[in-house]
């Protein structure tokens, strides 16, 4: 059967980039940003040290020291950008790769590793740091993160939320619901779609015919297409949409586009699937390597300060590795801890009984 | 003392609960204006407004992930699922994310959703209206699970379904709705925990187990054994997860004989859970084999069978008979 792909497609697609793969700053008649040397270089640094907290738990798994790995290379303007825009109100709800947004709500990393270690199924307070738990079950978070927002409007506090979710994700159910419930409720909310153009082997076209921004407007509310590897125009579009979220303008759908440059998982093998050029295209489009480029032809930094970043990044991965092999397994009966918040009699049953049946061994 | 209808006493027992915590919401389809399709939320959104009683949009997975969201932000959310056969669009929530969170959170998290269930059939309604999924929320863990049977317990199990800091799935007799008994709602001393059952009708030859709109069958079934002379204990579950596994078991080593009785399909049921750990803490104490009564291998049929496919009196009887032919 062939598919006329233009249908559908009334135009195409508008991107919003402030920083050309080239390094080269670029205008754009809706959305600016105006950033220091020194933001300049505190964005750079934070691509520089998620890329390499992502190097780092991929060597673990390969090591055997993970069971598995959701590498965000490639990702880390869109991560950065978005998660740079966020004020300590705010509220984020992650998937299981948003390692860099994590960093930006300053969670520790090695908090990240409990899960792909198997020591527990998520290691930090959300509230602590106003960063959900990762939530592996594909688009289920959004309704939680839209669910949120209606009591952010409840407790007519000046905050959103934001949502991140992948390409793969738009076709669910959930995803779509929670689109219909931000906008009938007016919700304070960002939908951020990272669309790396791979739902592990399925590519963009078995999700959609159209561009996944458009899909906003059949909701009823605004939807945007941005450069997910320009950080810069990642944290303006982002920054632009959370402060109309707080203002009570309702949700934006921001579909950061990007490529997802490692394996859906250390599991995976994108060899299978798709071509080697394909990633070669989009390695000139690196999203580190642009702010770099505009770091040195604007002379906001010289070859020390890389280095010194270069430094930093080593010591984080160094110090990334050496806690990871320390964390402790748990015991046993942590099996039994946490599953309900009250006394449950056949919990408590059971673990007597397994208490019982651990001892018979050590006597 | 009031007498009033079990729906009307889930309506006060859920008022109660909004005037004592401002954070309890109530969510579902058509519980706004309408009051719900059983009419069991009659009134609450004129008196606590539309934003504590959210009429939402059409989709079961919906509800429960906003909930979930909502108590993420402090609330106490309380979903109604219009009907039994309605709740499997949201079973992905209600299992991966409402019952697992926060055990995934390492306790960080507590979600005091309620999920309200009418359930059971008996109305001659269509397909899907008349269904009993409790064992499918049964078998999860981190899920409370509860049904109430008569207006008194509906009224104090579902404040405190609502006051529990875990998820709790209530199910509602939908038969039972309108059937009336006395509420003591000035005084809170004689509730009944929400975890344990209750020995409704005590006996002393066999012991029937049973939960929601079963309870006035066994009970009716009771009456008519005495008059031929056998005596059985009623036994309201109340609780199916957790099960009050002392009171089953007290009650069974002291009569040596149980049926289970539920709506739901007898295979693979909640009775074949109480079977096994009946037979495996009573089994001296058993003069026969746990029997169960409950629905067919099929799915709920037609409304012009359902009074085949469900346990009644005599269905109930045949099971004690056969109970004493051992």
């Amino acid at each position: 059967m062939t598919i006329d792909a233009s249908r559908g497609a009334e135009a195409p697609p508008e991107l919003v980039q402030l920083l050309t793969p080239e390094g080269e700053r670029v205008q754009h008649p809706d959305y600016d940003i105006d950033l220091t040397p020194e933001e300049v270089r505190s964005l750079y640094r934070d691509l520089v040290l998620v890329r390499r907290v992502d190097l780092e738990a991929v060597a673990l798994q390969r090591q055997g020291e993970l069971g598995i790995w959701a590498s965000l290379l490639g990702q880390e303007a869109a991560q950065i950008g978005s998660g740079r825009a966020l004020t300590d109100s705010d509220m984020a709800f992650p998937t299981y790769r948003e390692h860099g947004v994590a960093w930006c709500r300053d969670v520790d990393p090695i908090k990240l590793l409990g899960l792909f270690r198997g020591v527990n199924n998520g290691g930090w307070d959300p509230k602590e740091h106003n960063f959900h738990l990762y939530t592996i079950v594909i688009g289920s978070q959004t309704l939680h993160a839209v669910g949120y927002a209606m009591g952010i409007q409840r407790d007519d506090a000046a905050a959103a939320t934001i949502v991140y979710f992948g390409d793969g994700a738009t076709s669910q159910g959930d995803v779509n619901e929670s689109f219909i419930w931000a906008s009938v409720f007016n919700a304070p909310i960002v939908f951020f779609c990272q669309n790396n153009q791979w739902a592990i082997s399925e590519p963009l076209e078995r999700q959609t015919r159209i561009p996944l921004y458009r899909r906003a407007s059949g909701f009823g509310f605004p939807g945007v297409r941005v450069d997910g590897n320009d950080v810069f125009a990642c944290l303006a579009v982002t920054r632009q949409a959370l402060k109309n979220a707080r203002e009570g303008q309702g949700p934006t759908l921001i579909e950061a586009f990007t490529y997802r440059m490692g394996a859906h998982t250390t599991t995976d093998d994108p060899t299978r699937y798709r071509v080697a050029s394909e990633l070669e295209a989009w390695k000139l489009k690196d999203p580190i390597e642009r702010v770099k480029a505009y770091l040195f032809k604007n002379e906001l930094a010289d070859q020390t300060f890389l280095d010194g970043v270069e430094a930093e990044a080593d010591q984080l991965g160094a110090d990334l590795r050496r806690r990871c092999l320390a964390l402790p397994d748990p015991e046993p009966l942590a099996i039994f801890d946490h599953v309900y918040a009250e006394p449950h009699a056949l919990i408590d049953e059971e673990r007597a009984q397994f208490a019982a049946y651990l001892e018979g061994f050590e006597r | 003392m009031t007498v009033m209808s079990l729906s009307k006493a889930l309506n006060e027992g859920m008022r109660k609960a909004m005037e004592d915590d401002p954070k309890v919401l109530i969510m579902g389809e058509d519980v706004g204006k309408l009051g719900g399709v059983f009419r069991v939320t009659d009134g609450l959104q004129k008196d606590f407004g539309e934003d504590r009683v959210i009429d939402t949009p059409l989709a079961e997975s919906g509800i429960i992930g906003t909930a979930i969201g909502l108590a993420l932000r402090g609330y106490r959310p309380v979903c109604e699922i219009q009907f039994d056969g309605f709740v499997f669009p949201a079973a992905d929530q209600i299992i991966t994310q409402l019952a697992k969170m926060p055990m995934r959170s390492l306790g960080a998290i507590k979600l005091p959703v309620v999920v309200r269930i009418p359930c059971g059939g008996g109305i001659g309604a269509v397909e899907h209206h008349s269904e009993s999924p409790e064992a499918y929320f049964t078998h999860t863990a981190g899920l409370r699970v509860v049904a109430c049977s008569n207006p008194a317990d509906a009224y104090s199990m579902i404040q405190q379904a609502i006051r529990s800091d875990d998820p709790v799935i209530f199910f509602e007799p939908k038969r039972r709705y309108w059937e009336k008994a006395d509420v003591d709602t000035a005084d809170t001393g004689w509730w009944t925990p929400m975890d344990k059952g209750l020995v409704v009708r005590p006996g002393t030859d066999v012991t029937l187990l049973t939960h929601g709109p079963m309870v006035k069958t066994c009970l009716e079934a009771a009456q008519a054994a005495e008059e031929e002379g056998r005596s059985l204990e009623v036994v309201d579950l109340r609780s199916l997860n957790p099960l009050d596994q002392p009171l089953v078991m007290e009650s069974v080593r002291k009569t040596g004989r149980a049926v289970v009785v539920h709506e739901a399909p007898v295979n693979q049921g909640l009775g074949a859970e109480l079977a096994a750990r009946i037979t495996e803490q009573c089994f001296y104490h058993l003069e026969s084999p746990v029997l169960r009564v409950g629905g067919f291998s099929t799915p709920y049929p037609p409304s012009k069978l359902e009074e085949h496919y469900l346990p009644d009196l005599d269905r109930v009887l045949d099971a004690v008979d056969r109970a004493f032919a051992y």
